[in-house]
């Protein structure tokens, strides 16, 4: 399959979508590991791709995404930014209310 | 120039900040001495007035498209509206320890 069509059934199939380095278990890189902590603080389920085994993926997202670095966090198929977004938006509760939201509208998949 | 000068131009040059930093923060990563790869910016301009943060991210990304497709491999970006800056006590937030990627990560 075409990667970017690749791309577009992740982001269409998963309400919480993380593209980091590494797993959330083992991350490659400090910026998803801060961005991978704050998510799983919030303790709802989500999808994750690993794009350094995903080397495709990981050359054409960023343009598809007009967002030239990883990690990045995808919530009902809109881009909601990289680690210092999510930070921030950590620090303000605003994330913890955005993942909860998505995850109570989630549809059985 | 360095990266981090024309990092610094570029911006002032496009945003006008009321506040700018710009710092090389490669020597805490696993890259070679005096590298230019990792940097953190900080940035308060009155034109980020009404963007949500991804467009503002987006706005310096394109300003610094040529950087960010070259030497500069990560960016830690703060931005913020001299409002919210004066709300946060003017202070940004530090950016995280590297743990190694390079090792596992062949595009480095």
């Amino acid at each position: 399959m075409d990667t970017i069509e690749t791309i577009k059934e992740q982001i269409a199939g998963n309400d919480i979508l993380l593209y980091m380095k590494g797993s959330p278990n083992q991350p490659q890189c400090g910026f998803s590991a801060q961005t991978v902590q704050a998510l799983m603080a919030c303790g709802e389920r989500f999808a994750y791709v690993d794009i350094l085994s995903n080397p495709d993926i990981r050359a054409s997202l960023p343009k598809y995404a007009n967002w030239p670095t990883f990690p990045q966090l995808w919530v009902k198929g809109e881009l909601i930014g990289g680690c210092d977004i999510i930070m921030e938006m950590a620090e303000s509760g605003e994330l913890q209310t955005l993942v909860k939201e998505a995850a109570a509208t989630q549809s059985a998949s | 120039m360095s990266v981090r000068q024309i990092i610094q131009a570029r911006l002032e040059a496009d945003l006008a900040p009321l506040h700018l930093e710009v710092a090389n923060e490669s020597d805490q990563h696993s890259v070679p001495p005096d590298s230019e790869t990792h940097f953190r910016v900080v940035v308060v301009s009155d034109a980020f007035a009404g963007q949500r943060k991804v467009a503002r991210h987006q706005r310096v990304y394109g300003v610094l498209e040529a950087q960010l497709k070259g030497p500069v491999h990560a960016l830690a970006l703060h931005t913020f509206t001299p409002d919210e800056w004066q709300a946060r006590q003017q202070s940004a937030p530090a950016s995280p320890d590297c743990l190694g990627g390079s090792k596992a990560d062949p595009g480095v």
